[in-house]
């Protein structure tokens, strides 16, 4: 109950703000510190893989990236439904942060993907369904971006976003088994699935640190990127404030 | 690391601190400017009040 009640606090954006302002050091050291082990862990500790030799590095970036890109979006459409059923102050402040990380990792994954898919596939890119389904989150993501800039009003903003954002949600499942639905050069789900991981200990567990790591990364800048959203909302606030106070260069000018 | 896939190792590892580098960057200097606009706003808003002087 006394956890409950901190956490439904934390729906006022001035507590949320103090919270997330103490939290944050501690956030970045963690962070700081799991990187590091990740990638003494990633370069120097992993044995070449048997079928991939060294190649199987680039795993340890591309595995966190696009999980990350996934959740990002996962995280931004439950933050949708905070906006439209629940109207939550801190809902779309939420979503509005973590749609420029959720592109960057998305990005990210695309990256590395095509880099190791040159060497192993012998090319950059085919138009398979986990690869293509992935190509259209990432352009969700920049749709989402665009969509907010274009509308000035925040509310009317917020909610275009969320609508659009639960729409785009349909690809999340589609990227996840897309593997499973249609015959794919991705290779199919080899950590998270139903029975053990199929990857060796030697490989799996730098890849779980470095997943840590990359979702500490997110935490961080996703908390930080609220604060900033509140900082920039309450500026807006303010000038609205300041315009409405001060005389309108528009009024007419008494007449002589 | 002397595997013929070097290069794709280091051009992957290159993005990825990049990217990571420039969002950190990119946060924490919106994060800066916001602060100051705020605080630029507190304190005009701040002056405006004192200025307008005691109310009756």
């Amino acid at each position: 109950m006394a956890l409950l009640s901190a956490v439904t606090s934390l729906a006022n954006p001035s507590r949320f703000a103090a919270f997330a302002e103490r939290l944050t050091p501690w956030l970045i050291g963690a962070t700081a510190v799991v990187f590091a082990v990740a990638l003494y862990l990633a370069l120097v500790v992993a044995p070449p893989d048997y079928q991939q030799g060294e190649t199987v590095r680039i795993m340890f970036i591309h595995v966190p990236s696009a999980w990350l890109a996934m959740f990002a979006y996962t995280l931004m459409a439950i933050a949708s439904l905070g906006v439209l059923i629940w109207r939550h102050p801190i809902a779309d402040v939420s979503a509005k942060a973590a749609a420029p990380l959720g592109a960057a990792f998305t990005f990210l994954a695309l990256a590395t993907g095509s880099l190791w898919g040159k060497p192993m596939w012998g090319t950059w890119w085919v138009w398979d369904a986990r690869l293509t389904s992935f190509l259209i989150l990432f352009i969700m993501y920049l749709g989402l971006m665009a969509l907010r800039s274009a509308i000035e009003e925040p509310s009317r903003a917020a909610k275009a976003c969320a609508i659009l954002t639960l729409v785009g949600s349909v690809n999340i499942p589609i990227i996840k088994f897309s593997v499973d639905w249609w015959n794919t050069l991705h290779q199919p789900a080899s950590v998270i699935r139903a029975g053990k991981p199929t990857m060796d200990p030697s490989i799996l567990w730098p890849l779980l640190i470095a997943a840590v790591a990359f979702t500490l990364l997110f935490t961080t800048l996703h908390l930080v990127g609220m604060r900033t959203e509140l900082l920039r909302r309450r500026a807006r606030t303010l000038r609205l404030t300041a315009a409405a106070a001060a005389p309108s260069a528009l009024a007419p000018e008494p007449a002589a | 690391m002397t595997d013929p896939h070097f290069g794709y190792i280091a051009a992957s590892y290159a993005i990825a601190f990049a990217v990571i580098a420039g969002l950190i960057l990119w946060t924490a200097l919106d994060q800066r400017a916001q602060r100051r606009a705020l605080a630029e706003l507190e304190a005009r808003s701040g002056r405006r009040r004192s200025a307008e002087g005691p109310r009756p």
